[in-house]
């Protein structure tokens, strides 16, 4: 695996230099140098039921040098592709904001500054990880930690052996790139894996040992899992074949959580081919779950206008087409009412640990 | 007369029953308040008739004086030097004397350490005016006497219009600090100079004289008054020197000397070498009266027969129509007006309302016009767009008026270049431009400034509801429009609906309002073609700006990306080509010089660029009297004999910088000074030559 870094890098640098080319070959041919950049939008992905994939779509937008309306973008998209070759070359990993830190400066003679705002750096960051098809980790460029792991696993991470399951209740924190030339999963002995949308849901869990009876791995993302959580989970599934089941509260956004889990989001299609997870399971908070568990009424929360709009809008996608899912979410609106993962603590503190989640897996009681 | 009841009743605070109680009412009343209480006794009829006396102007005024302008020592300063400067302003030009006035302000120390300007409570104002003076006899009573004066009875446009304001004024002085009003007045140089010491007595509204002689004075002819009264001087938003130099933008006729407290002289001088015309007086027209003035004009006539007094004392009123009235409303035309009962005349007013009359004269007003406003703010307001737009008379109830607006936009030339040579890079969430700056609206009554009451005022309501988006200017909801502008809007009537005595706000008639709004939108429209005149070049500009900027920075990218060893040179060169040919090439220049209109497409303005003038060029260039047109007609001056008289001003005038006479050659030069203006510093040594010479056209003046 090692062999393979070097190597691989050089592809991605290859393409940053490659870009260069395109602006001295358009200028010798008297031409305007262009880039192609596929859209990352609704109108441009498309689900494949197939695969259980959002994909990205064929639609490209042309980024020309010479248009005063694009001018600045393509210049910053130069400076930009600098930043990430000097990366390359270095064998660094940065974070987005240093990107932008890295390339603002006042363009000579004028006070107007190559950025102004870190909104603009990031989404071509996002081109062009589209259109050289490199994924940001490839860019070397990270986002924050912000993912927890504890349970049967060994990684290897920087030559350091780390064991997931002695490391107390706290876990392991999740880098945000975990490529196989980065973390080596070297042992993993769990059964399933169980990814937690709730950081004080996953403590529980985590303090309670939930995984060492149950023997899984547990993950947290804390919110919308970020890139490396959903690649850590892929590949646990892909290579230990480890089902993965998702725990999110019952409201449109958890919803959404899961799907995206399952099979990618909107801006990331492109990614989603190394991240979807199509074989996820949705475990609960389900809509039915209230009256099942006897949840009070009074735990739950008035659904707002924009966890409406929201739902109908699910109720839309293409990937939520199955009539039990069609069922789960009009459930929802029906009752006009959504319950956070916390709400079980009504019942009991460790409700959640030792009555709900072993019931909802003896009854084998998920969505798919 | 039911005011005549005194009404503070100090000693007693239960509720009086009414002065025509009955009898028996009154009867229980003092029983009940008898058993009830021992501290305040009842008052009878009979006790309460006692009482009621006559109450003076003067003293009404003397407890009310916030009605005329005196509510706080601040604002009682301007109103002092405001009424005097109006008298002197309304004197001479009804003498038909271009006006020359002097405004002093002294502090007067009441103990033995001087005070500072902005410290002290007690000052000196001087006015002292060319005017025709006044005659010996009339002095005392013009300077203190309320309510004495020759407007009040006239249809007749001018400043003051109740004879309260001097008089007033000397009332306040008197009141706080005790001193007489000290007036010298001088008819002709072979007339003697008068001296008075006036004060008044607040009771019974006469004037007391204190000291009466004759003295020699340098002045051939005028008038000096000398107010000492209670104020507090401070600059800013509704101060004297404000309102002065308000005065100054329309008047521009007037030369005005003050000298500020700080003992500095501020010069307005005169740019407009013509007296407006004077107004003419008119009767008043049958809608603008009310059913009590009516019944009182009835018994005052002169005339013998209705007939005969409705076409004699109304304007727009023929014979023919005045019998048509008297039929409609079944009065016999040859009745006497003094023996029309209340009844009758009750019909007759309101045939008269219903009676399709023809609008009344307007040529009894004078507006500002269109020239002298240019030349009044282009002196005052540094800009680089000056525009002016007079609308023809309109009717409020039976009173003719007539609305002027104008416009001063931009920063000047020599502001525009300063603050890019110190400008720093900009750091995260700071931004450029100061561009939350919101416009100054300036209004005029009869071309007197008003100040106070901004929001009350018709025509700030018309500046905040024209949309002035439409023309290329920032605006926010509900707020006036942002940017480096003053708006100016004038009113010119024989009666100006103020909403108060102490003439702040223009009241809100809807046919005010209509016209104001239209007088904005004209000005609005030219601005915008200016704007967007201005856009089209600098957007043209930016556009080549744009990618001689960014090509270094691809450049270099692309240098580092391929290692450092990248013809540098050639690459740019190569970009730089195509760069100029995606942008038209020379041609763009040319292009812009065709298409940019010269000013004729902007009638009544001037554009001030870094290299020149650009419009209305001999009101800024001063040209004397003889040259500039008569503006009693409110028609607006074809543009072509404008520009002729322009071209010819222009050869004649000293050069100040390289300008060629030919206006067409001169306007290309100018469009091609806005690429200038536009560049980002880029192009500051190309620039920095004629933005001097502006600078020092300017001085000139």
């Amino acid at each position: 695996m090692a062999q393979a870094k070097p190597k691989k890098n050089g592809a991605v640098a290859k393409k940053l230099v490659g870009m260069a080319d395109v602006v001295i070959s358009a200028a010798q041919r008297s031409k305007d140098p262009t880039f192609e950049i596929p859209i990352r939008a609704l109108s441009n992905v498309s689900f494949n039921p197939r695969k259980g994939l959002i994909e990205m779509g064929e639609k490209k937008q042309a980024r020309t040098f010479f248009n005063v309306g694009m001018a600045k973008k393509f210049m910053q998209t130069m400076l930009v592709a600098d930043a990430l070759a000097e990366l390359q070359q270095a064998d660094l990993t940065t974070s987005l904001r240093e990107i932008y830190y890295r390339t603002k400066h006042t363009i000579q003679d004028s006070h107007e500054n190559t950025f102004d705002t870190q909104d603009e750096s990031d989404p071509i960051i996002e081109d062009l990880e589209v259109s050289l098809i490199a994924l940001r980790e490839e860019l070397h460029v990270r986002a924050e930690n912000s993912g927890s792991i504890v349970g049967p696993v060994v990684f290897g991470d920087d030559g350091d052996r780390v064991d997931c399951a002695k490391l107390g209740k706290g876990g392991y924190s999740v880098p945000s790139i975990v490529e196989p030339e980065y973390l080596e999963i070297r042992r993993c002995t769990a059964d399933f894996l169980l990814l937690v949308e709730k950081g004080t849901q996953w403590n529980r869990l985590s303090e309670d040992k939930f995984w060492r009876r149950y023997n899984c791995v547990l993950l947290t993302g804390n919110g919308q899992p970020p890139r490396g959580v959903r690649r850590l989970a892929r590949r646990l599934h892909e290579e230990y074949k480890l089902p993965v089941y998702v725990l999110v509260d019952n409201d449109p956004w958890g919803y959404y959580i899961y799907s995206v889990v399952k099979q990618g989001s909107i801006n990331l299609a492109f990614e989603s081919q190394r991240m979807a997870i199509p074989k996820a399971k949705f475990i609960g908070l389900s809509s039915a779950d209230p009256e099942r568990y006897e949840l009070p009424r009074n735990v739950g929360i008035k659904l707002n206008e924009k966890d409406v709009t929201r739902a109908k809008e699910l109720l839309n996608y293409q990937w939520f087409q199955k009539p039990a899912w069609q069922q789960e979410i009009k459930r929802m609106l029906t009752s006009g009412l959504k319950y956070e993962l916390d709400a079980l603590a009504n019942k009991d503190f460790q409700y959640l640990t030792k009555k709900y989640l072993p019931r909802k897996l003896k009854e084998k009681d998920w969505l798919d | 007369m039911a005011t005549k009841r005194s009404s503070p009743r100090a000693e007693s605070s239960t509720p009086a029953p009414p002065s025509e109680a009955t009898e028996p009412e009154s009867a229980t009343a003092r029983n009940t308040s008898a058993a009830a209480q021992k501290s305040a006794p009842a008052v009878t009829a009979v006790e309460m008739g006692a009482r009621q006396r006559e109450i003076s102007v003067s003293e009404f005024f003397t407890k009310n004086r916030h009605l005329l302008g005196f509510d706080n020592p601040r604002k009682a300063l301007l109103t002092c030097v405001k009424e005097a400067v109006d008298n002197s302003l309304d004197a001479c030009e009804e003498a038909g004397i271009l006006p020359d006035v002097t405004v002093k302000l002294e502090v007067v120390t009441t103990g033995s350490a001087p005070v500072a300007p902005s410290q002290a409570t007690r000052f000196r104002i001087t006015v002292t005016d060319n005017g025709p003076g006044i005659v010996r006899q009339q002095i005392p009573r013009v300077f203190a006497k309320l309510l004495y004066g020759s407007k009040f009875h006239r249809m007749r446009m001018s400043r003051g219009q109740q004879g309260i304001g001097i008089s007033a004024a000397g009332m306040y002085g008197q009141l706080t600090t005790g001193k007489p009003v000290k007036v010298i007045s001088r008819t002709g140089p072979r007339a003697a100079a008068h001296y008075f010491e006036v004060q008044i007595d607040t009771k019974k509204n006469e004037p007391l004289v204190h000291e009466n002689k004759q003295i020699d004075w340098s002045q051939p002819q005028g008038t000096e008054v000398v107010l000492e009264v209670e104020g507090r001087y401070q600059k800013g938003r509704a101060s004297v020197d404000e309102w002065l130099e308000q005065t100054s933008i329309a008047n521009p006729h007037v030369r005005l000397t003050y000298h500020t407290p700080e003992g500095e002289q501020k010069n307005y001088p005169r740019t407009y070498h013509e007296l407006p015309p004077s107004p003419r007086e008119i009767k008043p027209h049958p809608y603008g009266i009310e059913f009590g003035a009516l019944l009182k004009m009835l018994q005052d006539t002169k005339s013998h027969t209705v007939a005969s007094f409705l076409a004699s004392d109304f304007c727009r009123v023929s014979p023919a129509l005045a019998e048509e009235i008297c039929k409609a409303a079944k009065l016999s035309p040859a009745a006497k007006p003094r023996d029309v009962k209340p009844q009758a005349a009750e019909t007759l007013y309101k045939t008269i309302q219903t009676t399709k009359i023809m609008a009344p004269p307007t040529n009894c007003i004078s507006p500002i016009g269109e020239k002298a406003i240019l030349s009044g703010l282009y002196k005052q307001i540094k800009g680089e767009f000056y525009t002016a737009v007079s609308r023809p008379p309109a009717v409020y109830r039976g009173y003719p008026f007539v609305i002027e607006a104008g416009l001063a936009f931009g920063k000047g030339p020599d502001e525009v270049s300063k603050p890019q040579q110190t400008a720093v890079p900009l750091a995260e969430g700071e931004d450029h431009g100061n561009d939350t700056e919101q416009a100054r609206v300036i209004r005029y009554a009869n071309r007197v400034p008003l100040l106070y009451q901004q929001s009350a005022c018709a025509t700030f309501k018309a500046v905040l509801s024209t949309t002035w988006r439409n023309y290329g200017v920032s605006q926010s909801r509900g707020a006036l429009p942002a940017g480096p502008m003053v708006i100016f809007v004038h009113m010119a009537s024989v009666w100006v609906p103020f909403t108060s005595e102490s003439k702040e706000a223009i009241a809100d008639y809807d046919e005010i309002q209509k016209e104001i709004t239209l007088a904005l939108r004209e000005a609005g429209r030219r601005l915008g073609i200016f704007l967007r005149r201005r856009e089209r070049a600098a957007s043209e500009f930016r556009r080549r700006n744009i990618f001689e900027l960014y090509i270094e920075e691809v450049v270099a990218a692309c240098n580092r990306l391929k290692g450092g060893n990248l013809p540098t040179e050639k690459l740019k060169e190569q970009l730089h080509k195509i760069a100029s040919s995606r942008t038209g090439g020379l041609k763009t220049d040319e292009a812009l010089g065709k298409t940019g209109a010269g000013p004729e497409g902007l009638p009544h303005s001037i554009i001030v660029t870094a290299e020149g003038i650009e419009g209305e060029r001999e009101v800024a260039e001063n040209v004397p009297a003889a040259a500039s047109v008569n503006l009693s007609s409110s028609e607006t001056v074809p543009p072509t004999k404008a520009s002729g008289r322009g071209k010819r001003a222009a050869a004649t005038a000293p050069a100040p910088n390289k300008r060629l006479p030919a206006s067409s050659v001169k306007r290309k030069a100018g469009q091609q000074e806005l690429f200038a203006e536009a560049a980002d510093g880029k192009k500051g040594s190309a620039r920095k030559t004629p933005a001097k010479t502006a600078t020092a056209t300017r001085k000139r003046k």
